[in-house]
């Protein structure tokens, strides 16, 4: 199997993980004593008392005095900073809320600790929703934002007015999108052991980026960072709800160190629905202009994001608002701009990252205004996308954001073959006259991946993320070990690059160790989020690779008394081109340590090189496509068929792509259709366990069709793209369309996802047309 | 509860005593010591995850799951006798032939994922009277009867006035539900059944059983039961009498599904409205007439 490149070996994480060989952090707790958190009833209240009976040890905001609050920070005039104590100091400001904890020998013990602790609330008015926050005169929830708005940003191109004046046909809509929690199978977690004789401490964690948590810990704790180790072990599922920072991490961390014992927390799914943290949960006011051949020609956008009570680290409470302000023009030519997107704070639990961040939402706001403009000029929804579509490249958007080579409209071309559009139409129409809705919908979507220093720079980040290092290391029998800062945890990223690797050196995959979640053991780096690892950490691995590779073929033709260039390594051999002339690589390996006398002068012996990487970042590309049928009494909705036309540029490992769209695709039909995170008007959360927070299963979801397009750009040294988060970005788009699409007829139109079977019976109640 | 006394997030439950009962006997002595303090323990499907989140705190589980002569099915003439641990997957195939067995089968299905139903029993599906069981739809639209053991003997309970509201039924701490009693359906009649839940497996927003004897396309004996509208299964009354003596038409079954949809007291909770839940019956009820009349 030769080059490595594009074959679709089996993963090697799974046969640890299929045989019950995983560990995750709540197999690693050994004789840990364990934490549980007394968290806060109310949603917003002055904190009268806190007390625990004798005899259960326990600690508040009070003890923790010497712990600096977490205070993620954009340096920009359009935002304002908010600080979160690790444990609620004076004030509670969400439902979930860690207000104290309690440490015990079990985690049952430890419940019935908590259930002993007496905390006094006194409740003072709350607020929920983003648009009840910025009502004038309501409650502040940080008492220094009395508008409670954290980010107001704008941003407006010359003429919009103009432009909308002068327009053939004007499109508004208001769009809204509930919240979701990113449900990772494995809730959040850790153990931390204090070390007497080093002083050291290390927190194992069930988290993205073991370096950001030893930085933040380290600031936080005031000590340096040489004297705590983060170990990240096998984790099950993160999608963004791990990049951020868990203020119990660093709750554990100091319990640890005042008690110089090992301790550890493991969340549990109640927890981890009501206070981990939550996303999307966003209002949009859109308004689109057109000229009379149905070219989009300008955008204004109102865009308010539900940030909840606190900021998250490192990327802030920005990163949703700010986000979508930059990206919400997608993958369509136009010149004329003008948005305004705030992110506004309540008494709910704090957003960070999901898989897709705000994308999934604007793509359904972009898309949403393709198809309303599509029926108001009466074609099809793929034809005034194909008129619309950037074709030229690079394009530079309207907020400055430089696209590189892609397959926009080719995609949308691809699908409307692979779903059989005029076959769909016709059986559409066969149907409606049986009294049956079916629909179709298109979703064309730009994913920006891969973005290095220079993108999170311009988000002025206190802590700017980008590049990441690699080590390589081939030992003296020939096999290979990689040590990155990335820090995989369910991407088959050890699969892949062991492919990369392997490739460039001549040496089987499965002869390459890939080393992470280690802080003691990698260099440092900023873990896996955003699309980036496959493209960033797998350059880097690329260009180790090739010093690694040169000074194989320098030892080589010094062996072989052949020029350099004429050296060919393959299939574990080292030759000159042309000859029969050879020499295996592992005997290559163990003369560069073990007769290092014979290496040319000046060459150091042994065999490591190290990278690092930091490219501007890609776009890859996708149109998904939904087929549904919807039943108009109960509101049930079925996708019957989902088409996805991905261009990743080059892939590594086909299958692993494959994987990463049926996770994507599955969380994006959860949130066109099926999970919401409700509070009631008093800020008490209502779905706290999964009878109630939804998640499709296997017999919800159809199966996924997936194209491939390979567009290799100059963007990334490897010609891959990112994808960890397309699915999930361009299906709800694809789904809501289809439903819009199949309830036409009665004069329905869709403004709130998900689109949940009530929702969807009490517009078709309220459309005049009831089928009788 | 004032604000503040309590933890809003326990996932295991309370401390609590266990007594595995080696005979109903036994079983029946631990519910009278203990009263209201106690909980039997059958398949534990839905009791186990409400003691973890500490919703349910029984001091005692009485633990019935070794009683094998609690597990039985037997045919008594025209009455199917189904003893409480029968388990809910025992009704995947018909457990007796005519419409009785296909009724039982139909909602067997329904009744949660296969892990559920190998565990969870017919008796403790009863007695633990979820507005949205299956099981408690079917006794009533079947005029069972249930029987009990207690200290002072045991009684003969008909299912109408057995669910009284949510989680709660005509049952004394001290009595353990032993066996239900079905009158089987005539070969004559008809059934069938529909829900509609948010995913499969899931709880129903709304459920629909309805059998009933069509004689030359005439309906006789209509009966109809709704589960998951309410705090308790009801029967549509109305909508039976509306039907009863019509001609089996898609008129008549439309008309009767309004009835029932305007008859009942619909109850809303996150996943849908009381009106919402009225839609659900108007169309899963006149769906089910229309399965049966098919079939």
């Amino acid at each position: 199997m030769i080059p490595w490149i594009g074959q679709p070996l089996p993963r090697f994480e799974d046969p640890p993980l299929l045989t019950g060989e995983g560990r995750f952090v709540a197999d690693l707790t050994g004789d840990a004593s364990f934490l549980r958190f007394v968290r806060s009833p109310v949603a917003h209240g002055r904190i009268v008392s806190i007390e625990a009976p004798e005899g259960i040890t326990a600690f508040t905001a009070e003890d923790l005095r010497e712990v600096r609050p977490i205070r993620p920070l954009l340096h920009r005039p359009d935002f304002r900073p908010i600080e979160q104590p690790v444990l609620a100091s004076r004030k509670v400001r969400f439902v979930g809320e860690p207000v104290a904890v309690v440490v015990a020998g079990t985690p049952e013990e430890a419940e019935d600790a908590a259930e002993q602790v007496f905390v006094d609330i006194e409740p003072t008015d709350r607020v929920v929703s983003a648009p009840e926050a910025i009502r004038p005169g309501a409650p502040a929830v940080h008492d220094h934002l009395e508008d409670n708005v954290v980010v107001d940003a704008r941003f407006e191109t010359e003429r919009v007015d103009e432009v909308f004046s002068a327009a053939a046909v004007v499109v508004d809509f208001d769009l809204r999108s509930r919240r979701q929690n990113a449900l990772p199978l494995e809730a959040r977690g850790s153990v931390a052991a204090y070390d007497p004789r080093s002083g050291r401490t290390t927190l194992t964690a069930s988290v993205q980026s073991p370096h950001v948590v030893r930085t933040v810990l380290a600031d936080l704790l005031g000590m340096p960072e040489s004297d705590l180790r983060v170990v990240v072990p096998d984790v099950g599922g993160a999608f963004g709800q791990k990049f951020c920072l868990a203020p119990e991490d660093v709750v554990t961390a100091w319990v640890a160190r005042r008690l110089r014992t090992t301790v550890s927390w493991v969340e549990d799914r109640r927890e981890n629905l009501m206070s981990s943290f939550h996303s999307r949960d966003h209002h949009y006011r859109v308004r689109g202009a057109f000229d009379a051949d149905a070219r989009l020609l300008a955008v204004d956008a109102d865009l308010l994001c539900n940030i909840g009570a606190y900021s998250c680290y490192p990327v802030t409470c920005g990163v949703e608002p700010l986000m979508a302000l930059a990206e919400f023009p997608g993958p369509y030519d136009f010149r004329t701009y003008r948005v305004r997107s705030r992110g506004v704070t309540t008494n709910t639990c704090p957003m960070a990252p999901y898989r897709g961040v705000s994308r999934p939402v604007i793509t359904l706001a972009m898309e949403r205004l393709m198809d309303l403009a599509a029926v108001r000029f009466g074609i099809e929804p793929a034809e005034i996308r194909r008129r619309n579509l950037i074709t030229e490249f690079p394009y530079a958007s309207a907020t400055g954001l430089v696209y590189d080579e892609g397959s926009y409209v080719e995609s949308l071309d691809r699908a409307v073959d692979a779903i059989g559009l005029e076959d769909f139409r016709a059986r559409q129409a066969a149907a409606r006259s049986e009294g049956r809705y079916l629909g179709i919908g298109f979703s064309v979507f730009s994913e920006r991946t891969g973005y290095g220093t220079s993108a999170f720079a311009a988000r002025s980040m206190d802590v700017t993320p980008g590049y990441e290092t690699v080590d390589l290391a081939m030992d003296p029998s020939g096999n290979v070990e990689a040590r990155l800062g990335a820090s995989p945890h369910g991407q088959g990223l050890e699969t892949t690059l062991a492919q990369l690797i392997g490739d460039r050196l001549g040496v089987e995959p499965a002869r390459v160790r890939i080393v992470h979640g280690d802080t003691d053991r990698t260099p440092y780096g900023w873990g896996t989020f955003a699309s980036r690892s496959l493209v960033i950490a797998g350059g880097a691995a690329r260009l180790a690779s090739d010093r690694l590779r040169a000074k194989l073929a320098a030892i080589a033709s010094a062996e072989l008394e052949a020029a350099p260039e004429d050296i060919v390594i393959m299939a574990g051999r080292a030759t000159v081109a042309g000859t029969d002339a050879g020499i295996e690589v592992a005997e290559l390996a163990r003369l560069a340590y073990h007769s290092s006398h014979r290496l040319a002068a000046g060459m150091d012996p042994g065999l490591t090189a190290t990278a690092t990487y930091d490219p501007a970042g890609t776009f890859s590309n996708a149109c998904h496509v939904a087929t549904v049928e919807v039943d108009p009494e109960t509101g049930g909705v079925r996708v019957d068929r989902f088409v996805v036309v991905e261009d990743a540029g080059r892939l590594i490992n086909p299958m692993i792509v494959d994987g990463q769209l049926h996770g994507g695709v599955t969380q994006g039909i959860a949130g066109a259709l099926y999970e919401e995170i409700l509070y009631d008007r008093d800020g008490n959360i209502l779905t706290t366990s999964l009878m109630d927070f939804l998640p499709p299963t296997l017999a919800e979801v159809p199966t996924i069709e997936i194209h491939h397009l390979e567009t290799i750009s100059e963007a990334t040294i490897t010609g891959a793209k990112g994808l960890g988060e397309g699915g999930t970005i361009g299906a709800p788009a694809a789904v809501i369309n289809a439903v819009a699409d199949a309830l036409r007829p009665l004069g329905v139109e869709i403004a709130e996802v998900p689109a949940t079977p009530s929702r969807l019976r009490r517009l078709v109640s309220e459309s005049e047309r009831i089928p009788a | 509860m004032a604000p503040g006394y309590y933890t809003p997030a326990l996932m295991k439950p309370a401390p609590f005593d266990y007594h595995q009962a080696r005979s109903v006997a036994e079983a029946v002595t631990h519910l009278g010591e203990y009263g209201y303090e106690a909980k039997v323990l059958a398949g534990g499907q839905s009791l186990v995850p409400a003691m973890n989140f500490r919703l349910a705190r029984p001091a005692v589980l009485v633990d019935i799951n070794p009683l094998d002569e609690l597990d039985y099915l037997e045919e008594d003439g025209d009455t199917l006798r189904i003893g409480a641990m029968v388990r809910h997957v025992t009704f995947e195939r018909p457990v007796t032939e005519g419409p009785t067995g296909r009724l039982l089968t139909m909602a067997a299905h329904h009744v949660g994922h296969l892990p559920i139903r190998i565990r969870g029993t017919f008796g403790g599906s009863l007695a633990h009277a979820d507005p949205a069981a299956e099981w408690c739809v079917i006794a009533l639209l079947l005029d069972a009867e249930l029987s009990t053991r207690s200290p002072s003997g045991g009684r003969d309970i008909p299912v109408e006035g057995f669910f009284q509201t949510v989680f709660t039924t005509a049952l004394e701490p001290e009595e353990l539900l032993v066996e239900a009693r079905l009158p089987k359906l005539s070969t004559r009649t008809r059934v069938g059944f529909q829900q509609f839940s948010r995913r499969a497996g899931d709880f129903a927003l709304a459920m629909a059983a309805v059998a009933f004897e069509s004689d030359e396309g005439q309906v006789g004996n209509a009966r109809i039961a709704l589960g998951g509208v309410s705090d308790r299964p009801l029967r549509a009354g109305e909508a039976e009498q509306a039907l009863e003596g019509q001609a089996a038409t898609e008129e008549s079954f439309r008309a009767a599904a309004e009835i029932a949809a305007l008859e009942i007291d619909a109850v809303g909770d996150i996943h849908g409205s009381a009106d919402y839940r009225r839609d659900l019956v108007r169309a899963l009820t006149r769906r089910a007439l229309e399965q049966a009349i098919a079939a």
